[in-house]
């Protein structure tokens, strides 16, 4: 499903996010992807994404070569990964249902059909009597279910997850976290960055370590 | 198909609702580019109608032949046969020196200072209608009848219209650089306005370009809303003219009224009206084009 083979990147100024990370994410698998702030798990999951291009090596996913992907194929990869950022990058001039109905207008599905696909995803994670609401006034983590909404309405086979626990508290973390597990048990391949040591105990799954740009064995 | 058109649908909807709900910003950009616009096609309406009036006087060309005190009754005669002949000339007036004299006095109000006068001052005149209305033809007939005997004076009749006609060349050059620059403005006022949306939509864009939003489905809003900014600018700009041309004939009737006659201004043709919308739309659309094409390449998530 996602495949990176010597993978490094550099930012402007010499520094060395990754160096030549191997991995392989099977299909349908949920891996934790650990380590310090600053140890390039955020980077990891914005080169899956695109938001950032390698600087060498090959990374693939879903059969597509990302490194070498046009821009005008970029929309065409995010539609099939549901992305979940630490800071939501939420919406705040529009409703919650209007939030998460956006992924489906961008892809031009039909409206009903939309409308009723959005609805499931605000009820799957509990924000279902909100859908009225500004998310300015949803808690913090009643922002970040909110957030996991968008990113699943599309029914992607992908989710990269940044620290969804991050400014949590534990009993939110859990709330998450099952929600996560809910997705692992229908075959979404997940992929999560986390330094939250509850998450990690609570959870099964593969670990990937990361230290410093390089994977620990 | 159909869910095509509704994803054009909502968004124009959108667009419109975020036109109106900056009513007074709308309003100025919409007058600011309509008064921009109606300079141009105002000009444009009043040569239009001076040249419909140019062209009535220049299309039915005549050629007034005075004839020579000295010349008797057979020379006149003589000279209508002559006139009568040649191959150029369609159809023969004669204008006996009397008839002349009458017409005068009725028509100018000048009876008083006829009736003072001891003789007719007037010559016995043709006028001449030519075949062909091609400037040279009429040049090359006046010079040759020019050269008849006891012929005093031959005057084209339609030569204050050709050099009103080429006067109106000069003004619709004008309204051409005119309308050239004032274009150039309308873009650069679209231009900016999009550009400000794009940065207070700075946040909804990165988010639709991480959930997978094509550059065209980006784009279409800010397209939309410079196409009906366009429009309806040239919307206001036909009411300012319309409203205009309204004004002015209302007091050209008392001053064509001196003049006995029925002049009045013409406003543009339905074509025109329609020509005058779609440019403008189209010069809305071109400065939202080149604004999103400038800025939101510049916008990516990271």
């Amino acid at each position: 499903m996602i495949k990176f083979t010597q993978v490094s990147k550099r930012y402007p100024g010499g520094y060395e996010a990754l160096k030549n990370v191997s991995l392989e994410i099977d299909e349908g698998e949920m891996v934790f992807l650990t380590g310090h702030s600053g140890a390039g798990k955020s980077t990891l999951l914005k080169l899956i994404a695109a938001i950032e291009r390698p600087d060498g090596g090959s990374l693939v996913v879903k059969g597509q070569n990302v490194g070498s992907l046009k821009s005008g194929a970029l929309p065409f990869l995010r539609r099939n990964l549901g992305l979940i950022f630490q800071d939501h990058k939420l919406l705040f001039d529009r409703s919650v249902f209007d939030n998460v109905i956006l992924p489906l207008q961008i892809c031009g599905f039909d409206h009903r059909e939309s409308a009723k696909r959005a609805r499931a995803a605000l009820d799957k994670v509990g924000l279902l009597a909100r859908e009225k609401a500004n998310p300015i006034a949803l808690s913090g983590g009643e922002q970040q279910r909110l957030c996991i909404a968008r990113a699943i309405v599309n029914r992607p086979s992908i989710l990269l997850a940044d620290e969804p626990t991050g400014n949590l508290d534990s009993d939110y973390a859990n709330e998450i976290m099952s929600i996560f597990k809910s997705f692992h048990q229908v075959g979404v391949t997940l992929l999560i960055a986390t330094h939250d040591e509850n998450v990690l105990r609570q959870s099964d799954g593969r670990r990937l370590v990361l230290k410093q740009g390089e994977l620990q064995a | 198909m159909s869910n095509w058109l509704i994803q054009h649908w909502l968004v124009f909807r959108f667009t419109l609702y975020r036109l109106f709900s900056t009513p007074v910003a709308s309003l100025l950009n919409i007058s600011i580019m309509g008064i921009a616009l109606s300079l141009p096609v105002g000009v444009y309406v009043l040569q239009q109608n001076v040249q419909g009036l140019a062209a009535q006087a220049a299309g039915t060309p005549q050629i007034s032949v005075f004839m020579a005190k000295g010349a008797g009754k057979d020379d006149v005669a003589e000279t209508g046969k002559k006139l009568g002949q040649l191959d150029a000339v369609e159809r023969v007036e004669f204008v006996p020196r009397q008839q002349a004299l009458d017409e005068l006095r009725h028509s100018t109000g000048l009876a008083d200072v006829i009736g003072d006068l001891s003789q007719n001052p007037l010559p016995d005149a043709y006028i001449v209608y030519p075949k062909t209305a091609a400037p040279d033809a009429l040049d090359a007939l006046r010079d040759e009848l020019k050269k008849w005997p006891k012929i005093d004076h031959v005057q084209l009749d339609s030569a204050w219209a050709r050099k009103l006609q080429a006067l109106l060349g000069f003004v619709r050059l004008a309204v051409l650089i005119l309308a050239g620059l004032l274009s150039v403005a309308l873009v650069a006022i679209t231009f900016n306005t999009i550009r400000l949306q794009i940065l207070t939509k700075r946040d909804e864009i990165e988010v639709s370009k991480l959930i997978g939003a094509t550059h065209a489905f980006i784009r279409r809003p800010f397209l939309y809303f410079g196409l009906l900014q366009g429009l309806l600018a040239g919307a206001a700009a036909w009411l300012i003219i319309a409203a205009s041309l309204y004004l002015l004939n209302h007091s050209l009737a008392g001053l064509t009224q001196l003049y006995a006659s029925n002049f009045t201004l013409h406003n543009l043709s339905a074509g025109d009206s329609l020509a005058l919308l779609l440019f403008s739309g189209y010069l809305g659309w071109l400065g939202a084009w080149l604004s999103v094409a400038q800025h939101l390449w510049q916008i990516e998530p990271n």
